[in-house]
């Protein structure tokens, strides 16, 4: 990658939190934390590796992304405006009552919302089906997922973890958010899921592991992926990150995983990130990329 | 009138899915470790390719149901009612059915009438949660022939469908003139004016059927009807069938709680209040025994319903 190209995705990047905290101050709701440990990562997918058409989004073979850790639906809202599936008018409407952007992910309603998500640990399940289907139909397209580190205590995704293994789903990749925080507090005090890597290892998986927050290490991840293809084995990527990145007063605090900041703290935070919106300009404003 | 053929659904489904398999090439088959006891062993003899086994892991294979029917598949997932339904049911509701994907969950060994194995797989409950979930449809075939057509008509819908089936051989009711259509009721026996009419679904068809005989020789006049679409349920016959008998007895082999009894209630107490019996579980587990001896165990012969309304002084 050019210096050039990750200075325009850092660029970018920032300005997908600015809009993730704007929305949520908007909502009065939602899940500030883990959007902003996901978003580099979801955002590199969609802005650098992906193939899909939002004037198509049932293209059969577009390369799909599955938000398992549905709550961080704003990281992937965000995305989805800036790849062109719907205005970015739309975001203003999160959470609130007919607007397509629902609390959690809905395929039925948003188009680019490849699965349903929200309750946990079952995206890597319906990604594998995803997957086999691929595997099925001869297609080349590939499949990405994202977990939470905290997700993965439940039971099913190691169930999902041995099936794609099993069906030899070279096709998929796995990004585990691993922020360390949960609703609770820190992911290994509530129930220590570590060591992360070395358990997707065991049930045969390739694995890497990357600071989810550096765009050379995303690529890299990629790379490696796509290299894993043909070997028979899917790949997880443990991606570090920090909850609430970016954002001084939410880094590292399990209370920021499901309280939206209020107007002021938004502001604050635009501050932070060199943004000069108020709420009320990004309310009016229906452009893209300004 | 001859020995009567006895069968189990079940084989009729794996052979309708073999069937529907060559006809059909977007049609896969999961099942978790009991594709002998539901037969979709038959599929995958024939399909390898697209026969997948998910092992004993049943809420994974509903979420790789959700994957394959979200690409174009139409799938067929499998296991006993406890663990394709009960146990997976979170993944049913969130995964596939508030997404309307094209999912057919075809339970074997449901009911007390699984027999042996006693209470951990005897599932009492799944027509009563199935039927709540918005979306999903719920058909409970009478006897083999009925099978036969019930798949082929699952198939034809876009959207999930749970279809309940039995372990144990019981009588071939139909012949091959019958017809499914979902949301439509059978009546097997007519009548224009009954002292009782038998409103029933799966197994307990068969028993209508018996009572029936046993109450016409005694004089009385009966009607028998198989829901087997449980829902969606014809309000329409129903209700005809209501304003055209004295009373109204339902018959299951499920709880009393929220199964075909519940759904009629609901209906007629609403559209045409009638008094009603409802035959099922009352409420209670089930036990190991020979499913002849469970029926009788739990009240559910023709024998037993035939003496419970007569002491009830339903007629």
């Amino acid at each position: 990658m050019t210096e050039k190209e990750k200075k325009w995705l850092e660029e970018e990047a920032k300005k997908l939190r600015r809009d993730i905290i704007l929305m949520l101050a908007e909502a009065n709701s939602g899940h500030p934390g883990g959007s902003l440990s996901a978003i580099d990562v979801i955002a590199y997918l969609f802005l650098k590796v992906m193939k899909y058409n939002p004037a198509d989004p049932l293209w059969e073979d577009r390369d799909r992304f599955v938000l398992s850790k549905g709550h961080a639906a704003p990281a992937l809202y965000v995305v989805l405006a800036s790849a062109g599936y719907f205005s970015r008018k739309l975001l203003k409407t999160l959470r609130k009552l007919g607007s397509p952007l629902q609390g959690h992910p809905d395929s039925r309603k948003l188009p680019g919302v490849e699965s349903s998500t929200g309750s946990l640990g079952q995206g890597l399940s319906v990604a594998g089906g995803i997957a086999l289907s691929g595997k099925l139909d001869k297609k080349d397209y590939n499949v990405y997922v994202m977990a939470g580190d905290g997700e993965i205590q439940e039971g099913q995704i190691w169930e999902a973890a041995m099936a794609i293994s099993h069906y030899k789903l070279d096709n998929l990749c796995l990004f585990v958010d691993n922020n360390g925080l949960q609703i609770d507090g820190l992911v290994e005090d509530v129930m220590n899921v570590n060591p992360i890597a070395e358990k997707f290892e065991a049930f045969n998986w390739n694995t890497m592991e990357i600071d989810g927050h550096n765009f050379d290490d995303i690529e890299k991840a990629i790379s490696f992926f796509k290299s894993n293809k043909g070997s028979g084995k899917p790949t997880a990527i443990v991606s570090h990150t920090v909850k609430g990145k970016c954002i001084s007063f939410m880094e590292h605090k399990a209370e920021w995983h499901g309280v939206a900041p209020t107007k002021e703290q938004a502001m604050k935070a635009m501050e932070e990130l060199g943004c000069v919106e108020s709420l009320e300009d990004w309310l009016e404003d229906n452009t893209w990329g300004k | 009138m001859g020995k009567v053929e006895m069968q189990a659904s079940r084989d009729y489904y794996g052979r309708t899915l073999v069937e529907l398999g060559k006809e059909n090439k977007n049609i896969v088959v999961l099942d978790a470790d009991l594709s002998q006891s539901t037969r979709t062993c038959l599929f995958q003899k024939e399909f390898p390719d697209r026969f997948f086994n998910f092992g004993v892991a049943e809420c994974n294979m509903i979420g790789f149901a959700a994957g394959l029917a979200l690409s174009g598949k139409i799938v067929f997932v499998s296991s006993f009612a406890m663990f394709s339904v009960l146990r997976p049911l979170e993944q049913i509701r969130n995964s596939i059915a508030a997404q309307n994907l094209n999912v057919k969950i075809v339970a074997s060994h449901a009911g007390i009438s699984v027999g042996e194995d006693g209470l951990s797989h005897q599932t009492v409950e799944d027509i009563a949660i199935m039927r709540s979930i918005p979306n999903m449809q719920v058909f409970v075939p009478a006897d083999a022939v009925s099978t036969i057509k019930i798949v082929k008509e699952a198939t034809r819908i876009n959207g999930p469908v749970y279809i309940r089936l039995s372990r144990s051989k019981t009588p071939v009711i139909y012949d091959e003139s019958y017809s499914f259509k979902k949301g439509k009721a059978n009546i097997i026996k007519e009548s224009s004016k009954a002292d009782i009419a038998f409103v029933a679904t799966g197994l307990m068809v068969n028993e209508a059927l018996k009572v029936s005989k046993m109450l016409e020789e005694d004089g009385y006049s009966t009607m028998v009807a198989d829901f087997a679409s449980i829902k969606p349920i014809d309000r329409e016959t129903l209700v005809r069938i209501a304003k055209s008998s004295r009373v109204i007895v339902t018959l299951e082999e499920h709880s009393v709680i929220g199964g075909l009894g519940s759904a009629v209630c609901e209906i007629l107490s609403e559209e045409y209040p009638v008094r009603v019996m409802r035959v099922g579980i009352m409420d209670v587990f089930g036990e190991s025994g020979t499913t002849d001896n469970l029926f009788k165990h739990f009240g559910l012969t023709a024998e037993d319903i035939y003496r419970k309304i007569l002491k009830q002084k339903l007629l």
